[in-house]
């Protein structure tokens, strides 16, 4: 896993829900990733799915990822080529999926950044480098657990490699 | 320093003694995914060479969002989750059984039990005393897989509810309210605990409308103590025998305490599109909102005692001619009982679309899908922009008494008016 990315920002706002991510209509693609990524966000911003480039980074508001449990959520992020999410707060069940499948979330004021800034993120520290404006954030930082399973590359991967979950 | 529920119920899974905010491995009673979600869980058992399931009885495969299924594609899912089950003996709870959360409570739930579902609703559960969340379809998978799940005990804000509701007034009024007062993540990762004098005279029905909101306010998840109430209910379902008590100790750490007062609450509405954007029926009312369609059911608003309140409102009425109503039962148990009531009969003469149990229109895919600019009033639990299939159209949220009296008047009613 990459500890230091660097990409441009899509800026969103707050209570980004799941509905937001993964519409309810695409229900049928659920079974076809690749499908579905190709409407991700796009009831938040219908240009988002056709101009996210591999290595761009979310930055929302408030409470993103807010509804359903459904992980397609964070997948089709991941698969839309998302390195990192980078918001003022998450719901839960968004968090715990994102880590779970590798993605990797920071906690941060994101007032000052703007969309098509150029962001230097280090993962591990947990310091967010505006590059555009020439400021630098952080954030609070990742719990060891979930730095493990970044690490490991998701739970699965986390499970296959320790045989069982490895919390301590 | 005492123990509160939550953390009381993942101690005893956990194998001892935690506290708030600890990251710890729990065993699991029951596990359950559904179909949108279990297809997910069952590739990711495929990839990790685990196709096999801890305890065939407590793992449960709920066909509930696309059921009866409206597209090829959503069959195949069904038949992904079909296949599994033949293979490991986990539960197949088919077309027509109702919506998982309700058939939880119904035939799964009991107090004490630790909980997890691939359904963000799984915290409706906890209106049991047992601890129950919503996961993903990868920790429900391991779960599946192994019995146990990765949890951070989170910390409890307790709700103390007192007075006697108006009539006209219920617990999804309440529910709606706190969230309303408190934000859609005004309690993002702690257990709402809820108690106090109008708990201790809410029947289960009410009190599992409360808990399975507990998500809209971002918690992970809803609880209530056992008592009387609850072990009535597990008798009248066949499990008197799974009854224990349990409940948080008096000096507990709680991190926030809330108090609200029923006796002066109105109907309640959250407006587009979110659930914490609520407005009394008073002001509501004088906005003057035409409704084109309203649906009554879900596992928040499905069940017998919803079903009573909205019969007894639309009885000697007809739906308005500029709307439609729609009416689903929670499970089949709900159904059947509402048929035997006459109050299925009694909808059909109103001129609604009674439908066989599921999920419904709620999840956007069928029965009830809405056009462009149109606007829903649903008992269901949230309203977020697409939720029910069109980004270009309004969700509006309310007890099962003011969709009646909005299917009456075809504009959003004061459900007091009719009682």
């Amino acid at each position: 896993m990459d500890k230091i990315l660097r990409g441009r920002v899509w800026k969103f706002g707050d209570d980004i829900s799941t509905d937001h991510i993964a519409p309810g209509r695409y229900f049928h693609l659920r079974t076809n990733l690749p499908e579905l990524a190709k409407h991700v966000l796009e009831d938040a911003d219908p240009e988002f799915p056709k101009k996210v480039k591999p290595g761009d980074i979310i930055v929302a508001g408030k409470n993103f990822g807010l509804g359903s449990s459904r992980e397609h959520a964070p997948r089709i992020i991941k698969l839309a080529g998302v390195s990192c999410v980078i918001a003022k707060s998450f719901a839960r069940i968004f968090y715990r999926n994102a880590f779970n499948i590798g993605l990797p979330l920071l906690i941060a004021d994101t007032d000052k950044i703007d969309e098509g800034d150029e962001l230097e993120v280090d993962l591990e520290k947990g310091i967010i480098k505006d590059l555009t404006k020439g400021i630098t954030l952080e954030s609070t930082p990742i719990p060891p657990f979930m730095m493990r399973l970044l690490e490991d590359g998701g739970i699965v991967e986390h499970i296959m490699k320790h045989g069982d979950f490895k919390v301590d | 320093m005492g123990k509160t529920m939550a953390e009381k119920i993942i101690g005893e899974h956990a194998g001892k003694e935690v506290k708030a905010g600890e990251i710890v491995v729990a065993k699991v009673d029951v596990a359950m995914v559904q179909d949108g979600t279990g297809p997910l869980s069952v590739q990711v058992l495929q990839k990790m060479g685990m196709e096999r399931v801890f305890d065939r009885n407590n793992t449960i495969l709920f066909l509930d969002h696309a059921t009866p299924s409206p597209r090829k594609e959503l069959s195949n899912a069904h038949k992904i989750l079909r296949e599994f089950s033949e293979k490991t003996g986990a539960y197949l709870s088919d077309v027509g059984e109702g919506v998982c959360h309700q058939r939880l409570v119904e035939s799964w739930a009991s107090p004490g039990q630790l909980i997890v579902g691939a359904d963000s609703h799984t915290c409706t559960s906890g209106a049991l005393g047992a601890f129950a969340t919503g996961m993903g379809s990868t920790d429900v998978a391991i779960a599946f897989a192994l019995g146990k799940v990765w949890l951070r005990v989170p910390e409890t804000h307790r709700f103390y509810i007192h007075g006697e509701f108006p009539e006209g007034v219920y617990s999804k009024d309440l529910i709606l309210h706190i969230i309303g007062t408190i934000g859609a993540d005004g309690a993002t990762y702690k257990a709402m605990e809820f108690y106090g004098p109008t708990i201790d005279r809410m029947s289960m029905e009410s009190r599992f409308t409360i808990t399975n909101m507990a998500i809209e306010a971002g918690a992970k998840t809803g609880m209530i103590a056992p008592d009387d109430i609850t072990k009535r209910y597990l008798e009248e379902m066949g499990r008197g025998d799974k009854y224990r008590e349990i409940k948080s100790d008096d000096d507990a750490e709680f991190e926030k305490e809330y108090e609200f007062d029923v006796s002066e609450l109105e109907p309640t509405v959250s407006f587009p599109h979110t659930v914490d954007n609520t407005r009394t029926i008073t002001e509501a009312k004088k906005m003057d909102i035409r409704i084109d369609q309203v649906y009554i059911g879900t596992c928040t608003n499905g069940r017998i005692e919803d079903l009573r309140v909205a019969a007894k409102i639309l009885d000697g009425h007809k739906v308005n001619k500029k709307t439609r109503l729609i009416v689903i039962p929670a499970s089949r148990r709900v159904y059947l009982q509402a048929l035997r009531e006459g109050l299925i009969e009694k909808f059909v003469e109103a001129g609604a679309a009674v439908e066989s149990p599921g999920c419904g229109p709620c999840v956007g895919i069928h029965k009830g899908v809405l056009a462009d600019g149109e606007r829903v009033l649903s008992t269901q639990n949230r309203n977020f922009k697409g939720r029910m299939g069109n980004p270009n159209a309004e969700i509006y949220l309310g007890s099962p008494a003011t969709a009646a009296a909005t299917a009456i008047e075809g504009k959003i009613a004061d459900p007091r008016d009719y009682l």
